[in-house]
């Protein structure tokens, strides 16, 4: 079986948009995000309802920087971290486009982009439009205590990430021209198995999705023509200081080469001297908005040529977890490209 | 290294994992903990000076720590005291407050019934049923001793 999904056709970025929080605009990327709202509330009256204005904003900002109209999406494939994915409902709806919502726990921005690049691919849709959110109270009050529950955290807890990406795609020639973004694509995708994180520890996800990264990137290199040498990174979603050690230890001993060029969106989000934020940033915005402020951007102006984006999720609930049920772990790669010249 | 099977992901998860600092952080508590208890004790001292029956005077100072709790939290600071404190805001009558205040915010936007109403003892509420058992239990024990003449009334 091949995993490797090479575009004949691959997509461009055309346009991307990072949102996020208070505790996002005082991280490193701070400065590099569209928008930040330093009351995590977003004009709203409950944090699921912010999470959901977040995701429109997002989309609202990634639509204007191209000048295209919601009109020309023919798709718009988006998810979050909440029961039935609702933030996406309650957000998006508006837009009216023709919508897929998926559940990837917080591999979903790039589980998003891989099904649209090959919807796009395979000519079903000319332009299409991904988004992802997490926002920190609505997770923290639906998978853990209430916010304003004083309880001490374990040094191996992640901080879900209050961000939101946006990030709109195309084959249109006439599109993609107009537009000030064009080189970067999306040229092969590999998508990602169920991997056993071999606990049941809601406060070690890092370490329950590391070996998901592991196999995901193993099996990248197996079976592709590329090198690790080939890549300027390898970027991992939210696998924390914890699961990066986890990923470093293993691909120091299977590939050495790939793990000088890792990199985690997770690692990169927040000042870890300045916040309580334990072993780092966690939630599907975190690796949404990592790609949209920081590594697009360098991929658009050429800095960087390749890099193999693996977002990772955590695939659990209060309940399984309770229950005593392992964490499992998800971790699909898309390779992006850039045109740069 | 064995990467696939479960006991060995096992063994690099635990090999990689910072633990949490026991001794750190009980020293916070015992600390805080105490704090929290010589300050009760100081306002028990205050209730009895002026001419307050002693029995009143102790529910008068769990009353004024569960409404300062609950202000603290509604305030949004008794989380960040309890970060560092840990079980030294947890265990005294403090935690229990905290526990059922922060649910209540939380629920409120869901209604009053169904949300705050139905949610409310969430977290708390093993503290409800586990010490309301166990105080039965207890009882029970002195019931039997007492009955049986094993100890005097």
């Amino acid at each position: 079986m091949k995993r490797i999904k090479k575009l004949n056709t691959p997509p461009r970025f055309i346009s991307y948009s990072a949102v996020g929080g208070y505790e996002e605009k005082r991280g490193p990327l701070g400065e590099l995000f569209d928008l930040c709202d330093e009351s995590d509330t977003f004009g709203q009256k409950t944090w699921e309802m912010a999470e959901g204005e977040m995701g429109r904003c997002a989309l609202n900002l990634a639509l204007s920087k191209c000048n295209l109209s919601h009109e020309s999406l023919e798709l718009l494939i988006a998810g979050d971290l909440q029961n039935q994915c609702v933030a996406t409902s309650i957000g998006l709806g508006t837009f009216g486009s023709p919508f897929l919502g998926i559940y990837g726990a917080c591999s979903t921005c790039t589980e998003a982009l891989l099904i649209l690049s090959s919807m796009i691919g395979s000519g079903a849709v000319n332009t299409g439009a991904c988004v992802t959110t997490s926002h920190n109270s609505a997770a923290e009050r639906q998978f853990r205590s209430p916010i304003e529950y004083g309880g001490q955290r374990s040094p191996t807890a992640q901080w879900t990430s209050t961000a939101a990406g946006s990030f709109i795609l195309s084959r249109d020639e006439n599109i993609i021209a107009q537009s000030k973004f064009s080189s970067v694509e999306i040229s092969d995708f590999m998508i990602g198995r169920i991997i056993d994180g071999a606990t049941a520890d809601a406060s070690n996800m890092g370490a329950a999705m590391s070996f998901a990264a592991a196999e995901s990137i193993l099996e990248y290199f197996e079976e592709s023509d590329m090198k690790v040498r080939d890549f300027d990174f390898i970027v991992t979603g939210d696998l924390g200081k914890v699961g990066s050690e986890i990923l470093k230890t293993i691909l120091d001993d299977r590939l050495p080469t790939a793990s000088a060029k890792h990199l985690d969106c997770g690692n990169l989000l927040y000042d870890f001297s300045r916040r309580d934020v334990h072993s780092g940033a966690s939630g599907c915005g975190t690796s949404a908005s990592v790609l949209a402020s920081f590594f697009l951007p360098k991929l658009e102006t050429g800095d960087l040529r390749d890099v193999l984006f693996l977002s990772t999720g955590a695939l659990m609930s209060p309940s399984s977890v309770l229950q005593g049920n392992t964490i499992k772990g998800i971790a699909p790669v898309i390779h992006l490209h850039s045109n740069a010249v | 290294m064995d990467i696939y099977s479960l006991e060995g992901k096992k063994k690099i998860i635990k090999e990689h994992s910072p633990k949490t600092k026991t001794l750190k952080n009980s020293c916070f508590a015992f600390l805080t903990g105490g704090v929290i208890c010589l300050l009760a004790e100081a306002l028990r001292h205050t209730f009895l000076y002026f001419d307050i029956d002693s029995k009143d005077a102790l529910t008068l100072v769990g009353v004024t720590f569960i409404l300062l709790a609950s202000s603290l939290t509604a305030l949004g600071v008794f989380d960040k005291i309890a970060r560092h404190a840990g079980a030294g805001t947890l265990v005294p009558i403090t935690g229990f407050s905290n526990a059922i205040t922060s649910q209540a915010i939380d629920s409120k936007s869901e209604g009053l019934v169904l949300g705050l109403g139905a949610k409310i003892f969430t977290v708390a509420g093993p503290v409800i049923l586990y010490g309301i058992s166990s105080g039965v239990l207890y009882g029970l024990i002195y019931f039997i001793l007492l009955s049986t003449g094993v100890v005097a009334p």
